[in-house]
């Protein structure tokens, strides 16, 4: 059940899309979400699409898994559908109860669960094929002019790169407990919510108890190899540009631009 | 027979690139008379093992049966967890009440007993592992040094009275007194109890001292399965796979090597002790 979430899940690789720089995919990323909110008709979808599917077998992530990431969202992704099917005014079909469904609620839901389903696969794509390091890097690299209005950057980003790397070691505590607990007689799956809930303490205080003392634990181990945060740190693998990372950058530019102006024709 | 495996494959993350095939055709029963000492380096598939043993890992192909109930009966499952109790490694991690008499009841309150049972398995548990049930059942858990929060959390399993008990390393992390505790409280439960014993170590010394039968696992294969000296016979084998045999066994072996009729099979110090001085006795003698 854990091992579904995929959201934040490097997937290994030495593809083209794995080799480019974090930078670029960020900035990629960006175009992309940027663009999906100025489509306004369908067929510039269609491209999106396209898109995807060329990044998803350059990377050589399996499909299966770029769509194992929607399976958290479905819900929300249903919701949405739902109420926009029944909230857009328009030309009513045929009516539910006091629920109309019209022309434009049916064409309004469809959009916005296209645009949601290509938000997160398009995400996801660049969390799996950028390892959590590599990404932080990036996001450090790209905020880095904010530095001069004193905002945090080097620890902004040293916070998020020991959430992402910790991550993995919590769910798998998590998984240890609870089979710990389960091996005591606990159940998880089963009673309604608020039974559940209740279930859930035997989990959740080891949990919390175990994080914090890690938390001490590699405050400790950093301070011990003396870590003074970003004023003049130098660092192990320096970021590069290179040339396919300016060719694919002004390639997806274009791209983007072309998306975006079918707004406007 | 209490436990038998029959042809049991485990894969993790089938399907893939995390792809592992943990277990690879495992077949093994475990006795009620046994007492056995389960070895192999990290990642040869133990810990998957003793998690099938009562069904928190179902086979992906094969089955287990636990006194004649399949594992992949999901309904009864309670029962096997009841009958087979397992201890994970740094145990007391898993504390979570305000005090041990609450988390000690946790098991034998999930299999629906009255107050009183519960009261009394609590009671009876808490001093199996040697501690003073009336001066700690209101104290918290968290208060305790980790070699006394440990042996909470044992209790914590043997409150559930289980005829099989699954103990994953554990003496890891604790000092020589701590740790000859808790073995000295295995040994009783072992002997005074009848309750079978799987013990899984990397310390040859202490499955020398008290096992009856080992099982060598590598790459996810049962290897060796035997009486605990017929295993530390074949020393080159157990060597070749990453493990060794007691430092006792070693030095009796040097021993015999420079030219000393001794018996070089022993595994304690104490029979190492008893043999050195029948050796020199009859040196004496001639």
């Amino acid at each position: 059940m854990l091992r579904d979430i995929t959201i934040g899940q490097y997937f290994p690789g030495d593809t083209i899309v794995h080799r480019l720089d974090p930078r670029t995919k960020i900035l990629i990323a960006i175009m992309f979400i940027v663009s999906l909110f100025f489509i306004k008709s369908f067929y510039p979808y269609l491209f999106i699409l396209a898109f995807v599917v060329l990044t998803v077998r350059l990377s050589k992530v399996p499909f299966r898994y770029v769509l194992k990431g929607l399976k958290p969202l479905i819900l929300i992704i249903l919701i949405t559908f739902t109420i926009n099917i029944f909230m857009t005014k328009g030309e009513v079909l045929f009516s539910i109860g006091p629920l109309d469904v019209t022309k434009e609620g049916i064409r309004q839901a469809v959009f916005m669960a296209l645009r949601l389903i290509f938000l997160i696969t398009g995400t996801s794509l660049l969390t799996l094929t950028t390892s959590p390091i590599s990404l932080t890097d990036g996001i450090e690299k790209l905020m880095s002019p904010l530095r001069r209005f004193n905002v945090p950057v080097h620890e902004l980003a040293m916070m998020m790169t020991i959430a992402l790397r910790f991550i993995p070691t919590l769910l798998e505590e998590t998984d240890k407990i609870m089979k710990a607990q389960t091996a005591r007689g606990a159940d998880f799956e089963s009673g309604n919510i608020v039974k559940r809930a209740k279930n859930l303490v035997p989990l959740l205080v080891p949990l919390f108890i175990n994080a914090f003392r890690r938390a001490d634990e590699l405050a400790i181990a950093m301070e011990a190899r003396c870590y003074r945060g970003g004023h003049n740190r130098t660092r192990l693998n320096e970021l590069k540009f290179t040339r396919n990372d300016v060719l694919v950058l002004i390639i997806t530019t274009v791209f983007f631009g072309v998306i975006v102006s079918t707004r406007y024709i | 027979m209490i436990i038998r495996l029959e042809n049991v494959n485990y894969i993790y993350n089938p399907n893939t690139p995390f792809e592992k095939k943990a277990l690879d055709n495992i077949n093994l029963t475990i006795d009620e008379t046994d007492f056995i000492g389960l070895i192999g380096h990290t990642g040869s598939g133990k810990s998957t093992l003793v998690q099938h043993l009562n069904g928190l890992i179902r086979p992906t192909s094969g089955r287990v049966l636990v006194d004649g109930i399949d594992t992949k009966d999901t309904g009864n499952l309670l029962k096997v967890r009841q009958k087979v109790g397992l201890v994970f490694q740094y145990p007391e991690h898993q504390l979570f009440e305000e005090t041990i008499y609450k988390d000690v009841a946790f098991g034998p309150s999930n299999l629906g007993l009255s107050q009183d049972e519960v009261h009394e398995r609590v009671k009876t548990a808490i001093e199996l592992v040697g501690l003073d049930f009336e001066k700690v059942k209101d104290r918290s858990p968290f208060e305790l040094s980790g070699g006394q929060k440990r042996r909470v959390a044992i209790a914590g399993v043997l409150a559930m009275k289980p005829r099989v008990l699954v103990l994953d390393e554990p003496t890891a992390g604790l000092d020589p007194k701590g740790r000859d505790q808790i073995l000295g409280r295995i040994k009783k439960l072992y002997e005074e109890k009848n309750i079978t014993i799987i013990l899984v170590s990397h310390s040859m010394e202490d499955i020398a001292k008290l096992v009856n039968r080992i099982v060598v696992m590598h790459r996810g294969k049962i290897v060796m399965d035997g009486k605990t000296k017929e295993v530390f016979k074949q020393v080159e084998k157990l060597e070749e796979i990453g493990l060794g045999i007691p430092q006792i066994t070693n030095f009796m072996r040097k021993f015999k090597e420079k030219g000393h009729p001794v018996d070089d099979t022993v595994i304690t110090v104490e029979e190492a002790k008893m043999e050195l001085i029948r050796f020199l006795r009859s040196k004496e003698n001639a």
